[in-house]
């Protein structure tokens, strides 16, 4: 018997659903990352998944992004397309982004500092994003990627929006 | 039939937690050992694992209960509770382990008829892993899809130790970083599973400058869990502080009820699976959740769950391992719900 993978895309998706016998729907939090993922602009950093402090974000690449650093590491899963992830080691993090704060930060000029190099993620491509460095992606066309971060100021939050509520 | 062969050293814990466990004599007719745990008797036959108490006794079929001791026994315990079945299972105290029946089930509480012993977790661990030792013929792994291994049934013969002393593999930082977890290979004793032969296996393309080679990495997650020998055993694959990735491949039914003692999130990466929920306290079912390829979905900290997957598919756990959480919880302040909109 040979068997077929389902993976989903911006294209092809099916979303199952919370079936409900005695509970609040909300309480499951259910969402579809590529039906986030369409709905939002590209590079908007969507949370899907919170817990405490850390979250799990979701966005369409498309394009080039603007220019992002860290001062903890992060992760970026490619979920749909292929996303080029440009690397720079910044000369001075901690004048772009404080060195005890959380979460993505946009950088707002181009960064300085030593290339570090680059990736080219398609779907199930896992990468790292080290603190300390600016990062941006470039998709030529459009894909998805999961980010593996903590709340911070570029992170989205409207979950009545993509959440399953009734 | 059954005699004291050998006992566990005391620890230093309080007064009301048990240290006491023994290892019991192979039985002549069967082949197995018996073990007890304070008051808790286990024993096993040719289709079945006995488990007694003082005031009840509580028979499992004994596949179904290798799968449930063996996820125990890999997990340490794990989050929260671990139902085997409806009666019988584990809450973890991180160290020490209350070993129950009944607690957990509506019938026997409302009875009182439900029994606990809470447990140096050094002293329990043992001796449920030489049980999963003892009780685990050869050809037949626990850890193992139904159609991909032997049968548990029958009298002793032999042992699957390689397959059971298996753990959680779990990355520092990232797979595939040097001196990290290792990618899985053919070379390594890590073919892509049947159920997964159409997934990718191609290598996302790393452009390291001279000097960056330990931070510019990447690898493929899919292809890393494709090649995955265990079910329902997730492994740490990225860490950002105490916020862990914790991918699985998953295949027939979870072989416990979970009732994990914070939030987790689940999202499928491939293919479909089923989740029955149920309260956590008493067993009523409150939710069936059906998640496909992308669906994103929170386990509140007050269910408990099992998961259904009929073809092999993926699965991201995400876990918040933050060791502040048990004490959050002995307060009341950690949430049920992670989000509240």
């Amino acid at each position: 018997m040979s068997y077929k993978t389902q993976f989903g895309s911006l294209r092809n998706y099916e979303k199952g659903a919370v079936v409900l016998i005695d509970d609040n729907p909300k309480n499951y939090v259910f969402s579809n990352v590529f039906e986030v993922a369409n709905r939002s602009a590209p590079y908007e950093r969507v949370a899907v998944a919170k817990n405490f402090e850390y979250v799990i974000e979701v966005a369409k690449a498309e394009d080039t992004s603007p220019w992002f650093s860290c001062a903890h590491d992060e992760f970026v899963l490619c979920m749909d397309g292929e996303v080029e992830v440009h690397l720079i080691k910044l000369d001075n993090p901690a004048a772009h982004v404080d060195s005890a704060s959380q979460g993505a930060h946009l950088l707002d000029c181009e960064p300085e500092g030593r290339k570090m190099g680059r990736l080219i993620l398609r779907r199930g491509h896992q990468g790292l994003l080290p603190r300390g460095a600016a990062y941006r992606f470039h998709a030529e066309l459009p894909g998805c990627i999961m980010l593996q971060t903590i709340v911070g100021p570029v992170t989205v939050q409207k979950w009545a929006e993509i959440c399953q509520t009734v | 039939m059954a005699m004291l062969e050998t006992r566990t050293a005391p620890a230093a814990h309080g007064a009301d937690v048990i240290t006491d466990t023994e290892i019991l004599l192979i039985d002549n007719e069967t082949g197995y050992r018996s073990f007890r745990a304070g008051q808790f008797l286990f024993r096993r036959d040719e289709y079945f694992a006995r488990i007694s108490w003082t005031g009840g006794n509580h028979t499992m079929p004994i596949d179904a209960y290798l799968r449930a001791l063996m996820r125990d026994v890999a997990w340490g315990f794990f989050y929260g509770t671990v139902n085997f079945d409806d009666v019988v299972g584990t809450v973890n105290h991180y160290g020490e382990v209350t070993l129950f029946a009944g607690r957990y089930n509506d019938a026997y509480r409302n009875a009182g008829r439900d029994f606990s012993q809470r447990f140096a977790s050094e002293a329990l661990m043992p001796l449920f892993k030489v049980m999963i030792s003892d009780w685990s013929n050869e050809n037949y792994d626990p850890f193992a899809a139904p159609m991909e291994t032997g049968a548990p049934w029958g009298a002793k013969n032999g042992n699957n130790d390689a397959a059971v002393t298996r753990t959680r593999v779990a990355a520092r930082r990232m797979v595939g970083l040097p001196g990290d977890t290792p990618l899985r290979t053919d070379e390594n004793g890590f073919p892509v599973n049947r159920m997964f032969l159409d997934v990718p296996q191609d290598q996302p393309v790393v452009e390291a400058e001279p000097g960056f080679e330990n931070e510019v990495s990447a690898y493929n997650l899919f292809a890393y869990l494709s090649r995955s020998d265990v079910t329902w055993n997730p492994s740490v694959c990225s860490v950002v502080g105490d916020s862990l990735f914790c991918p699985t491949s998953e295949e027939f039914t979870l072989p416990v009820d979970h009732g994990n003692d914070r939030c987790e999130w689940f999202i499928t990466l491939s293919d479909k699976i089923d989740w029955d929920i149920r309260d956590k306290e008493t067993g009523k079912p409150r939710a069936k959740v059906i998640t496909k390829a992308g669906d994103v979905s929170c386990m509140p900290a007050d269910i408990r769950h099992k998961g259904y997957a009929d073809k092999r598919a993926m699965l991201l756990v995400w876990e918040n391992g933050s060791p502040i959480i048990p004490a959050l919880i002995a307060k009341g302040e950690a949430p049920n719900v992670s989000v509240i909109f």
